[in-house]
């Protein structure tokens, strides 16, 4: 077994832009859930949109990039409202069921065979991002520190990822730490005690819905500009769980848990692949027990053991803070 | 600004309170009767659930600068009518006004910011915010809470160190100093109750509503949120409270006003209310329910409850 091999994988991974574009998504889903106190089941819905609106935008229409990011941003922001307006004013529990099946009504939409003349159906759209790679200074070659290294490429859109995520960061922190973000954390804790003070908690929580969208959206674009590729199954609802695993293993309503919970998230999961398909071929675990092939499924499934694990002993995520979030159990 | 002078006071023009009192000793004691200076005006207000009447208030008029109490048995209707006039339940059919403007039907963030503020019998703490927050949210007119100065400190936060001052001048008045940056949360009862309070106060409202406010409260908190009331009352806010204890009520209230089954079916200031038969037989007579049963939340919590799940 090569344990470098081991460490230097999972590290690609947590540092890699996956690991951004998940920390992106998870940042919009925690002004939903950690701050706003939204049930959004369906935030990889507007990964989808977002990544699609690129996409439509540059290979269908002939766009130019720029173009379809804005188109990408639009389709989240219209998202958003067709699934606030109805469910807003409603129960919690309304949002995250049509949120839940939106998620899912969509991918459904973009695979359909009448949808393929502008989405590429089952087959997806290809080469919408070159004008972003055009763009990349970083001379060819291959960075590397210590056991990691990535070419300029990767490099590329890596920077721009932790850069999109340092920025979102930056002004989410500004934002719940506002008059604003104070507004929003009322809501969350009790939206008729905001009411009776004059806050009007459907604009309230409808901003929350299209802001913490439109990050998911980036997030989307992000992921796909990184394979130069949109398809459908990548937007599966397992997207959106994933994305709560790392929010609450970094910490819900903490600006850096999401990033802090998905570098681990993919650290672990990379770590736990590696290190299970290394010991297989090693003898160290027998494959009649777990073959190679098996390795995807058994890693999610311990790190559902993790998940439990720290829910168990410690509910608040990594950053959280206990006494606070015991508190919102009313 | 005159209402920095005196936290939690909104209405720099509201007349000397004492004055507002004596003035409704004219005020013939029936029920509907016109007040000479009404700020909040009912006129046939009904609500009813399902084949009950929980409410049908044919006339009702607050006097400014006044305290008034709303007494009735459980099931009386008092919470329902807190509720419709907040902005937390509709009502069936009726108007309502007040200071002068139409208020039938607004939504209760509108009413809020009109000056008609309430609290609730079950309280209602923001339990992740610190008691200081609690505070700070319920300012008017904040800048920052603006989607796009939000994220500009520069823009609010002169608006944001004055906001902080008056949450502090009230954490004082109320005597929270203790719990200032505890979340609200961790509270006691009796502490939610006066964050409630003054928190209401923070609003700048012109007149108050407060359901129940002394419910399961200890008798030295009793006395010190009275206080509390009587003060305001003087210092020009309009008060309206609903209360079981009569002697609770004797002490503290210019003027009393009785429900029963939804109706209101006495008014008058509190010491012709004792003996007003209506009220008897609203409480001993039908219901056999003693004044002063006030600790149990009965059907009466349940409804604060159920009127506002059902809004939603
Ligand atoms: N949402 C509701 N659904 C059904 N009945 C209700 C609802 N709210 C209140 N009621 C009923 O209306 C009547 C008046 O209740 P309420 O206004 O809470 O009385 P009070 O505050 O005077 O004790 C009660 O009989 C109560 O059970
Ligand atoms: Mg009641």
């Amino acid at each position: 077994m090569d344990f470098e091999v081991i460490v230097s994988d999972a590290l690609r991974s947590g540092i890699g832009p996956i690991a951004a574009v998940y920390a992106l998504a998870a940042m919009g889903l925690n002004l939903h859930f950690g701050y706003t106190g939204l049930l959004n089941f369906g935030q990889v819905g507007f990964m989808l949109v977002g990544a699609y609106g690129l996409a439509v935008t540059v290979v269908t229409y002939g766009g130019a990039m720029w173009l379809g990011v804005l188109g990408g941003l639009a389709c989240a922001v219209v998202l958003a409202l067709l699934l606030g307006v109805p469910t807003l004013r409603l129960r919690a529990d309304y949002l995250a069921i049509t949120t839940i099946a939106a998620g899912e009504t969509l991918r459904l939409f973009y695979r359909s065979s009448w949808a393929e003349p502008v989405t590429g159906g089952v087959y997806g759209l290809q080469r919408f991002a070159n004008d972003f790679y055009d763009l990349n200074p970083i001379p060819r070659g291959s960075y590397g520190v210590w056991l990691v290294s990535f070419d300029a490429r990767d490099l590329w859109v890596l920077t721009v990822g932790w850069g999109l995520v340092a920025v979102v960061g930056a002004l989410l922190a500004l934002l719940v730490h506002s008059p604003w973000g104070r507004v929003v954390r009322a809501v969350r804790d009790d939206e008729t005690a905001a009411r009776s003070l004059g806050k009007n908690v459907y604009a309230y929580k409808m901003q929350s819905l299209v802001l913490g969208g439109v990050i998911g959206a980036v997030a989307g674009m992000l992921q796909a500009i990184q394979v130069q590729s949109v398809s459908p199954d990548t937007f599966d609802p397992a997207v959106t769980f994933f994305l709560y695993t790392l929010l609450v293993l970094g910490g819900a309503g903490r600006i850096l848990g999401p990033v802090v919970g998905s570098i681990l998230f993919w650290f672990l999961l990379t770590f736990l692949d590696s290190a299970l398909r290394q010991a297989i071929e090693a003898g160290y675990v027998s494959s009649e027990l777990i073959s190679t092939s098996e390795v995807g499924a058994v890693r999610f499934a311990l790190v559902g053991l993790t998940l439990i694990l720290l829910i168990v002993f410690r509910p608040q995520g990594l950053l959280g803070n206990r006494k606070e979030m015991m508190l919102s159990e009313r | 600004m005159s209402a920095e002078d005196v936290p939690g006071v909104a209405s720099p023009d509201v007349g000397v309170s004492a004055e507002a009192a004596g003035r409704l000793a004219g005020t013939v004691p029936e029920p509907g009767v016109r007040k000479p200076d009404p700020l909040l005006v009912l006129d046939r207000v009904t609500r009813s659930f399902g084949g009950l009447t929980a409410v049908r208030v044919d006339h009702l008029e607050v006097q400014r600068g006044t305290i008034t109490a709303l007494i009735g048995p459980n099931g009386a209707g008092k919470t329902t009518l807190f509720n419709i006039v907040s902005g937390f339940d509709r009502a069936d059919s009726g108007r309502w006004s007040f200071a002068g403007h139409p208020l039938t039907g607004r939504p209760a963030h509108r009413v809020a910011r009109q000056g008609l503020v309430r609290t609730f019998q079950l309280t209602r703490v923001l339990a992740r915010l610190t008691v200081r927050e609690n505070l700070m949210l319920a300012a008017d007119g904040q800048h920052g809470e603006r989607l796009l100065p939000a994220v500009m400190r520069p823009l609010w936060r002169g608006q944001e160190r004055e906001t902080g001052r008056r949450a502090d001048e009230l954490i004082e008045r109320f005597r929270l100093q203790g719990v200032r940056d505890d979340f609200a949360g961790t509270l006691s009862g009796g502490q939610r109750k006066l964050l409630e309070m003054a928190r209401a106060l923070m609003a700048r409202p012109i007149m108050v509503l407060l359901d129940e406010p002394m419910a399961g409260v200890n008798p030295v908190l009793t006395q010190s949120l009275l206080r509390h009331m009587a003060e305001l009352r003087d210092e020009g806010l309009t008060v309206c409270f609903v209360e079981h204890d009569m002697d609770v009520v004797m002490g503290v209230s210019d003027w009393v006003a009785v429900m029963a089954d939804g109706r209101l079916v006495a008014e008058g200031p509190p010491h012709t209310i004792g003996q007003n038969p209506a009220v008897v037989d609203a409480y001993l007579g039908k219901r056999h329910d003693e004044p002063g049963t006030a600790g149990d939340p009965g059907p009466t919590g349940s409804g604060d409850a159920r009127a506002i799940g059902d809004e939603e």
